[in-house]
């Protein structure tokens, strides 16, 4: 499978997909580190992809999405935004209410989170 | 890079903007905050918004002039 397909594929089969400079346990960004605090405090069941082992993932990913900064957020498929937009949307409160709408009340129940490499 | 040029792209791009601002973030020339409030930004979704501002600043994202971007963006008169 190309890079591009497995983009995809993450991006069509995770509730929440965050693609981000390094891991959840060793975040290697500031603007990653941001979007994924915001993801947490909503408790969203977060997918995380880590785009630095090969730049080539970086330049599928942006390809496909249009968007040229990471991190990037998408809910079931659909771009959310980078760490700007997906940290006002936790202050105001509109992520819980995407992610209820899109993912169901019980969304934050199993408070799971996943990384999954492409390499 | 100072913040002018970046400043003269996106009043290219917004020639309606009520609020438009840049800051360097860290004075290195490279991280930079950027606010735009302007009418045509009404009705449209914050990723729509930031695309808006990613097509102005086009060209110094992509030959990594700037290395770091924050964005605020509003739809207001």
């Amino acid at each position: 499978m190309t890079y591009s397909e497995k983009i995809k594929d993450v991006i069509g089969e995770s509730e929440v997909a965050l693609f981000m400079k390094g891991t959840p346990e060793f975040v290697m960004c500031g603007n990653s580190d941001r979007a994924l605090r915001a993801l947490r405090r909503a408790g969203a069941p977060v997918t995380a992809v880590d785009i630095l082992p090969d730049p080539q993932i970086r330049q599928d990913l942006s390809a496909i999405s249009g968007w040229p900064t990471i991190p990037q957020v998408f809910v079931k498929g659909e771009l959310v935004g980078g760490a700007d937009i997906v940290e006002e949307l936790e202050a105001s409160g509109e992520l819980e209410r995407t992610l209820r709408d899109r993912l169901g009340e019980e969304y934050a129940a199993a408070r799971r989170e996943q990384t999954i490499s492409l390499t | 890079m100072t913040t002018q040029p970046l400043r003269a792209l996106l009043e290219g791009a917004f020639p309606d903007a009520t609020e438009l601002d840049v800051v360097d973030r860290t004075g290195g020339g490279d991280h930079f905050q950027v606010v735009v409030t302007a009418p045509s930004l009404v009705g449209l979704s914050l990723v729509e918004q930031h695309r808006r501002v990613y097509e102005a600043l086009a060209a110094p994202l992509a030959d990594g002039t700037i290395h770091e971007l924050r964005i605020k963006t509003k739809g207001s008169v």
